[in-house]
């Protein structure tokens, strides 16, 4: 919007500067917890800014609720679902996007179907299933349902990555007399790689971030992923492990973030968002 | 392949392909020109769609009505249970369930609310960041972080916030002479202090779709308007929020659906406490499903919920037709 009144600037800015600590100031209040030794979490001050920086939270939370080992656990099991994932969804999502004609219509109306159902529905059945073939509390069995569970947002992203290229550059292919995997290969995979790779990304993260298909499957520890561990350290609040339970909770947004750092410009000019959205 | 002509309009329904799907087996006629090619054509199709529709029927399609139709039946998950069509018994129970009601209404009070204050919220955010203001670089960045945060860590975040004890939002109300709350454990201040964190979360994604909608506005439609004498508000009115109107519809629908299935936040925030106030419908079925091993009940929930969220879209979606046709009349 043009504004050129003074007063109405200065508005704006202070509104800005609401969004600013609303946003921000949580994350500050984390990395400080993070910070705090658990004398001065105890202690009746607040401040943002800690007495004496306590960098050894963060060994400690590595060390004593074995976060590392749920990372290990998190990275594999997101990495294979995504790995999966996007493998699976790639010829579909070129028949959804390329195909016209009832195959589309009802890929389509089952992507945004399935939008609309609780994760219990689907949680239910593959539970039994998995517990019958004796998979629930395992690393599988939590990748199958991972599979499961990213597929139609995956599917949903990635067609409209192939959508944007255009068919006129595979017809010309297809009339230089290539057949259609030829096309698919040296034409249409090349130009879908930066979809591809962002569609992975989210893939991963959907994963990475996951808690309730973990809760339900995974009653080991030693099998735990981050969230999972995270949560156990919850409860414990109010003693001494709350700086570590923040150190952790840094930690495992770090790759997330990372990722999300890196999508970024798509993100913000919503040619990303937009797909997302559908 | 050579028989495909390059002056075929992009949208042509009759495109390459369309004969080797499984459902439409070559039924409709095709053009003489193409017959020759389209046998090539269909097992080249049907190579690329057996393996694509596999995955969608193994992994969503029948998982999901498997879950739907164990609503039906008495499933539970103890052992050597026997699992029965019981048609519409788990319903007849439900009516008179009111600990579900209760979950449900509180997930519908929760779920309208998170859309609406996050639409309000990303809307008046989306407008400042569409401004030509100084910091915009940071905010975009700072307002990705909580949409890249897990669940849990938001929770995790948001529960040393709220700390009745060590948290900084008591220590400021008593800094200003105010009562300290019990945010997260007091029967009437829960449910908002869960939305509020909701609404936190989910303000980045809709910011940048709405902001992504307003840079397709044309600037010329502003500079006229203002020409005209507009105010800025007349503005916001009459250009940006019809040419936002789309977006909108999608954003909140999407919020909708997303906050009333939503299960991680508030399970580690509150478990559902204090006193149920919080608990919402996915805390309630996960908890018959899986610690009362009632799994069919479970299922019926959800079969109920899923009832539940396609009628207030489609009466959403009725509304907005409606207005849309007024507009344009």
């Amino acid at each position: 919007m043009i504004t050129r009144n003074p007063l109405a600037r200065a508005g704006q800015y202070v509104a800005l500067a609401a969004y600013l600590v609303f946003l921000g100031f949580p994350l500050l209040w984390l990395l400080s917890t993070s910070l705090k030794s658990s004398g001065e979490i105890n202690s009746l001050a607040v401040n943002l800014i800690p007495e004496q920086f306590a960098w050894g939270n963060y060994p400690q939370a590595l060390d004593r609720q074995n976060l590392i080992r749920s990372a290990g656990n998190s990275l594999l099991v997101s990495v294979v679902t995504m790995v999966v994932t996007t493998l699976v969804s790639m010829p579909a999502a070129y028949a959804l996007a390329r195909f016209r004609g009832k195959l589309r219509a009802a890929g389509t109306a089952w992507i945004l179907v399935s939008q609309v159902f609780p994760a219990i529905l689907l949680i239910i059945p593959l539970f039994i299933v998995l517990r019958t073939l004796q998979l629930n509390d395992t690393m599988f069995g939590l990748i199958l349902v991972y599979v499961t569970f990213t597929l139609p947002f995956t599917l949903w992203m990635l067609q409209g990555y192939v959508a944007a290229i255009p068919r006129d550059l595979e017809e010309a292919g297809s009339m230089d007399g290539a057949t259609r995997f030829t096309v698919l290969r040296l034409i249409v995979f090349p130009l879908l790689v930066p979809g591809l790779v962002a569609t992975a990304m989210f893939t991963f993260v959907a994963a990475w971030n996951e808690f309730f298909l973990a809760l339900v499957l995974i009653q080991s520890p030693e099998l735990y992923t981050l969230p999972l561990t995270l949560r156990t350290f919850i409860g414990l609040e109010g003693q001494t492990q709350l700086g570590p339970l923040a150190a952790g909770a840094v930690l495992a947004t770090i790759p997330s973030l990372v990722i999300f750092g890196l999508l970024q410009r798509r993100l913000t000019s919503g040619s990303l968002a937009g797909a997302v959205k559908g | 392949m050579t028989t495909l002509t390059p002056t075929r309009p992009p949208g042509d329904p009759g495109g390459p392909g369309t004969p080797g799907s499984p459902e439409t087996p070559g039924g409709v006629p095709r053009r003489p020109r193409r017959g020759t090619a389209s046998r090539a054509q269909r097992t080249e199709a049907a190579a690329l769609v057996i393996p694509a529709t596999l995955p969608i029927l193994v992994f969503s399609v029948i998982p999901l009505v498997t879950g739907i139709y164990l609503g039906f039946t008495n499933s539970t998950l103890r052992r050597n249970s026997t699992s029965e069509f019981t048609g519409l018994e788990n319903y007849s129970r439900l009516l008179g369930d009111t600990f579900f009601w209760e979950s449900f209404r509180i997930g519908l009070i929760w779920a309208v609310s998170v859309a609406l204050l996050t639409l309000v919220a990303a809307l008046g955010l989306a407008l400042l960041l569409n401004a030509d203001l100084k910091f915009k670089g940071i905010t975009r960045v700072l307002a990705l972080i909580p949409w890249a945060m897990p669940p849990v860590v938001v929770a995790i975040v948001w529960r040393l916030i709220y700390s009745p004890t060590a948290g900084p939002l008591n220590a400021g109300l008593e800094a200003v002479g105010l009562e300290g709350v019990n945010w997260l454990g007091d029967f009437s201040t829960a449910l908002p202090a869960v939305i509020v964190v909701a609404v936190w979360s989910g303000i980045p994604q809709s910011t940048v779709l709405l902001l992504a909608g307003m840079q397709q506005i044309p600037i010329e439609q502003h500079e006229a308007a203002a020409v005209d004498g507009a105010s800025s508000l007349r503005r916001f009115w009459h250009i940006t929020l019809p040419a936002l109107r789309p977006v909108i519809f999608a954003i909140t629908s999407l919020d909708f659906i997303w906050s009333f299935n939503s299960f991680g936040l508030v399970y580690v925030l509150t478990e559902g406490g204090p006193g149920g106030k919080t608990m919402l419908p996915m805390l309630f079925t996960y908890l018959e499903a899986f610690t009362n091993r009632n799994t069919g009940y479970a299922a019926a929930m959800g079969n109920v919920m899923v009832l539940a969220v396609v009628l207030v879209l489609s009466g959403y979606l009725f509304v907005q037709l409606r207005r849309g046709k007024a507009v344009q009349s």
